[in-house]
């Protein structure tokens, strides 16, 4: 294909893509405007199904589909991670590696913050059918708290409160429960992810049936991927040198 | 939300958005990304989704900076 007909095939779809984007926008309802009918739909079945937070209602069981293949994404960038940073030949693991000096203040604030964080990161994958949040934001909490360790200056702690093989496998898991949990579905009411049992009092713990398992898994999934993408990373920058000198 | 506060927070984004590019060194661009992070997040709460709000606030200002610093770190290393 030469220039020319590439330049060519271009313009006809970027064409093609601006005219169905512009009519796409012309019909959304406006800005901060009364009327919104996605709204009224998405409300109405979280209040069928006793989900008080609309937000996970929507990303848990009306779209449970489109958070799978957002899982699946996760999963597929830290197992790409993992592989591109990987001990190559020619590379040392360094033993004993500290992160260098860090102040008394800096180390106090991550330690008391530690226990802190930890706890919010639960609280908000427990709760993230009845108030803001969820199994995504709770396990990227979660990840980040165990590196309060790091931020404290002891890398040597870090690898020991978060032993690998464990997170690598609580990865797999989460995303095995979130697939199984879809197959439940299927089986039980024939439709993949569809809401086992979407019953409870609205607005408690328990309540809206299937999503805060959901919320959970994402939550096991989420927590350990970012734990071992961060773990390949922290290895790269701090253990392993390329056998120069040091 | 009044308009005000909304026009208010898209203004800080794109002085603080500007600010992240125009930041020279990557390692100062990384805390500079995590400022931005931060006001990306105070938009999200003005536009009443807090749901994004805290996506945002874990991912963008932990650890998005973290691994650009880790990353700036090792290749300050190989060099």
């Amino acid at each position: 294909m030469t220039r020319a007909t590439r330049l060519a095939l271009f313009a006809v779809a970027a064409a093609g893509l601006a005219v169905l984007l512009g009519a796409a926008f012309a019909d959304l309802p406006s800005f901060g405007a009364a009327r919104h009918p996605y709204r009224d739909a998405a409300v109405t079945s979280a209040i069928a199904h006793h989900t008080a937070n609309v937000v996970s209602s929507v990303n848990f069981d009306t779209r449970a589909i489109d958070t799978l293949g957002e899982e699946v994404i996760l999963l597929a960038s830290v197992v790409g991670v993992a592989t591109l940073l990987r001990r190559a030949e020619g590379e040392h693991q360094r033993r004993g590696a500290s992160g260098g000096r860090v102040l008394e203040l800096t180390k106090f604030a991550g330690y008391q913050m530690l226990g802190v964080t930890l706890l919010i990161g639960f609280d908000v994958v427990a709760h993230g059918h009845v108030t803001p949040g969820g199994g995504f934001q709770g396990g990227v909490v979660l990840a980040t708290g165990f590196h309060l360790l790091y931020v404290a200056g002891r890398y040597g702690a870090l690898e020991r409160l978060r032993p690998l093989p464990a997170f690598e496998l609580g990865e797999a898991a989460g995303a095995t429960g979130f697939a199984g949990l879809g197959l439940a579905g299927l089986a039980v009411l024939g439709g993949y992810l569809a809401n086992l049992w979407p019953g409870g009092s609205f607005g408690q713990l328990l309540s809206a049936g299937t999503v805060p398992l959901l919320n959970i898994a994402v939550g096991i999934e989420v927590a350990s991927g970012v734990v071992v993408l961060l773990a390949k990373f922290l290895e790269q920058a701090i253990a392993i040198t390329d056998g120069g000198v040091e | 939300m009044t308009s005000a506060t909304i026009v208010a927070a898209l203004t800080i984004v794109a002085l603080s958005g500007t600010a992240t590019v125009l930041t020279g060194s990557p390692s100062r661009q990384a805390v500079a990304l995590g400022g931005f992070g931060i006001v990306l997040t105070v938009l999200f709460v003005v536009l009443q989704a807090p749901d994004v709000a805290l996506s945002q606030l874990a991912v963008g200002t932990a650890v998005v900076p973290l691994m650009v610093l880790l990353a700036i770190r090792k290749a300050r290393n190989i060099r």
